[in-house]
């Protein structure tokens, strides 16, 4: 493992099945009455949010407090320190404060990559969402989850995803999201398909190792799991798609297109929806939908990453659990 | 004292000369000249150009003294072996008024390292909505005779239109940083496979084409010469090729670092490589070089950009926009396009000093190393090879995408005159 999570790109397939592993193995420690580990009892780990992100910055809060870490919120949204010179600026001030590791989500891309490379901090860095970039703990959880509904909990222990076909739908030039999944899933062995109206994608995106689509029905009846984007609204009023309501007819999720998806399929969306848009009410609390399961497994890979990360050499939570079955 | 005779340059690249300095002018050239009340520069192995002439510095001053001023900014042109730099209006006040020109000129003038010519700006406040006074700045004592509003792009067409019929009356020429800001809104970056991974706003190729195609259109529909500033992609070149070949009165500048650097650096997210316009791929680093070697291109422009450290030392999107490039230009063009095979040191000749100094007619500058002409001269120590250290640049900043890279060639000695502004490297 790296020292930081940048990017799913810098994953090897053994890291990342690692993580999915080390994920698991968190995961049963939250169908525990004492949901806490002391693994990172001592550590201290900042969340360090210039963009708001409460599902994103809770999730990791989680995840650090049931590791036993010492939590700091560090919520920095605004224009008072959007300039450049406050990124640098806090993290020294983190940095002169023994701070172990820093979960980063920032609105500018290459913000986290930056703190990482630029001698301005010691401390192990894991991006939270930077721009249009990356969100690498979102690819993994969204991996989680589709291993775990595809494969299964249990079976799927040490496996990828070799084979499985997973499709992204929407804006996908502006989504981190998306540029996080299509590296990992290919790197786990899947074949990922985009499919979003030209304009949704980026120039440049031929070099994806993936398939590119303007055409949902034709992509869905061979998808495995159909993963919906966040559309925001005033990508309208940049003439990206001409209205709500032909976006919807041609580009949502209701369930007359879920019927076309194989039997097995499943349907996500990071989050959050925008119901009747994007995705109807009815797909979106359907039993194929694994929204809700995305965000529980958000904490477990979380986990799974900071102990990873910061645990090093220390008993794994396998060895904790063993203990505890004695 | 007021002789100096240079022994033994090749003079343009050429055979070995003597060229004997008088006073202000060139004396005489030619074999196995009397040194005799002269200084002598044993220049051997060396090459001796007219002055270097930059058609695109900003100076910063005033406005941005911390990032520049006319000192800082002229010593480091004659460090880089310049003897005139033209510097961009974007100052704080724009020089849109004969006043801030005035002033700017004059700054040059008294520090002595190298002539000043100030551009004065296309539109009041560089806002591109009404017409700054071209001729009162034409017919003030900084003669400006280049316009532009340079970091911004004249987009309105009504507006260039009239530019560049206005200047006709003086001689003038519109110098169009060729931008469609629409098509660049949010602009990070090219556009390109290495935009789309990165997730940085994409500055397409087509936002400086479409522009630079309308005004070589403008440009011959009115009858005006157009110059282009820092064209920086293939296509650009292919538009000023036919436009060229069509007779229109079109010339263009490429900067050094397009002549180099390719987006694949912006992988670092080090603003350091963060320009406008951005750093284009491969294939179209190639299609430049190739344009100034055949002359499409007629010149090389630093777009000398300082920035104070701070302004660099943040988060890409954050980052102003800009490299330094005075001071490292000649080894740039050295290393692409003579050390490849593309140039002749004549031609470097021509495109870094006779034909910028023609289009921005600088009277004076980009003369014929000859007898009777002022002794402005650059001379160059080929053979060096260093790597850029930006701590010892004469600009007051630093932000140059080259620090720690390889670049042959160093100047060794400029004349502003006749009087030595740089002597051994280093400067009087």
């Amino acid at each position: 493992m790296q020292r930081h999570l940048i990017s799913a790109a810098d994953l090897t397939r053994d890291d990342a099945v690692l993580i999915l592993d080390t994920a698991e193995e968190m995961a049963r420690v939250a169908d525990r009455p004492i949901k806490k580990l002391p693994t990172l009892r001592g550590r201290t780990v900042v969340n360090l949010f210039f963009e708001d992100s409460t599902r994103t910055r809770i999730s990791f809060e989680a995840a650090e407090k049931r590791l036993s870490a010492d939590v700091i919120n560090f919520t920095a949204k605004g224009s008072s320190v959007s300039k450049g010179e406050s990124l640098k600026d806090t993290a020294q001030t983190l940095e002169a404060m023994g701070v172990d590791a820093v979960v980063i989500r920032h609105g500018a891309s290459g913000a986290p990559y930056r703190l990482a490379t630029s001698g301005w901090i010691d401390a192990a860095v894991i991006n939270a969402g930077d721009g249009t970039h990356q969100h690498p703990t979102q690819a993994l959880l969204d991996a989680f989850t589709m291993r775990r509904r595809l494969i299964g909990r249990d079976a799927g222990i040490g496996q990828d995803l070799a084979g499985k076909r997973v499709t992204l739908v929407g804006d996908v030039l502006h989504s981190r999201v998306a540029r996080s999944n299509v590296d990992l899933l290919h790197t786990l062995g899947a074949e990922v398909t985009l499919v979003a109206p030209p304009t949704l994608v980026p120039v440049g995106v031929e070099t994806w190792p993936c398939e590119v689509s303007y055409d949902l029905d034709s992509t869905l009846p061979k998808s495995d799991a159909v993963m919906m984007l966040r559309v925001q609204r005033e990508r309208m009023n940049a003439a990206f798609f001409p209205t709500e309501r032909e976006y919807s007819r041609r580009y949502g999720l209701d369930g007359e297109r879920m019927a076309r998806m194989p039997e097995h399929a499943i349907v996500m969306h990071p989050g959050p929806m925008v119901r009747g848009m994007e995705i109807t009410a009815e797909v979106a609390d359907s039993d194929r939908c694994t929204v809700v399961e995305q965000v529980a497994n958000g904490v477990s890979i979380r986990m799974a990453v900071l102990y990873l990360l910061l645990g090093g050499n220390e008993p794994a939570v396998s060895h904790a659990r063993t203990t505890e079955e004695k | 004292m007021s002789k100096i005779l240079i022994r033994g340059a090749k003079v343009l690249g050429g055979e070995p000369q003597d060229v004997l300095i008088d006073g202000e002018t060139v004396a005489a050239v030619g074999q196995d000249l009397d040194a005799e009340d002269a200084e002598v520069v044993e220049a051997a192995g060396r090459v001796l150009l007219p002055g270097l002439v930059d058609l695109h510095t900003h100076l910063r001053e005033p406005g941005r003294e911390d990032s520049e001023t006319v000192l800082t900014g002229t010593r480091a042109a004659a460090s880089g072996g310049y003897t005139a730099v033209f510097a961009m209006a974007n100052t704080f006040p724009v020089a849109d008024t004969a006043g801030v020109v005035e002033q700017v000129w004059r700054l040059g003038r008294e520090h002595g390292y190298c002539d000043v010519q100030p551009i004065g700006a296309v539109t009041v406040g560089l806002e591109g909505r009404k017409l700054a006074e071209l001729g009162a700045m034409h017919e003030s004592a900084a003669g400006v005779t280049v316009f532009s509003d340079d970091g911004k792009c004249v987009d309105d067409a009504v507006i260039m239109r009239r530019a560049l019929e206005y200047v006709k009356a003086f001689g003038g020429v519109v110098a169009q940083h060729a931008q469609e800001p629409r098509l660049t809104e949010g602009a990070q970056m090219n556009e390109g496979v290495v935009s789309a991974e990165l997730g940085l706003g994409g500055w397409p190729a087509v936002a400086e084409e479409s522009i630079i195609a309308r005004d070589v259109l403008l440009a011959e529909h009115v009858g005006s010469r157009v110059h282009i500033c820092h064209l920086s992609t293939a296509g650009s070149v292919e538009i000023v090729r036919w436009a060229k070949s069509r007779g229109i009165d079109v010339t263009a500048e490429v900067t050094p670092h397009h002549l180099l650097l390719t987006d694949e650096l912006v992988r670092t997210y080090n603003p350091v490589y963060k320009v406008n316009p951005p750093l284009r791929t491969e294939r179209d680093v190639l299609a430049l070089r190739e344009a100034l070697a055949d002359g499409t291109i007629d010149i090389v422009a630093t777009d000398h950009a300082p920035h104070p450290h701070e302004d660099k030392d943040c988060e890409w999107a954050a980052a102003a926009m800009g490299m330094v490039g005075l001071e490292t230009a000649l080894s740039v063009v050295q290393d692409t396009m003579v050390d490849t095979g593309l140039l002749t040191w004549a031609e470097v000749a021509d495109r870094m000093s006779f034909a910028p100094a023609r289009i921005g007619r600088a009277s004076g500058h980009g003369r014929p190393v000859s007898a009777g002409e002022p002794a402005n001269l650059t001379l160059v120590d080929t053979a060096y090879r260093g790597s850029v250290d930006p701590a010892g640049f004469a600009s007051r900043s630093r932000n140059t995408p080259y620090e720690g890279r390889e670049l042959p060639g160093r100047v060794t000695h400029t004349w502003l005159r006749g009087k030595a502004t740089l002597v051994d490297g280093k400067l009087t």
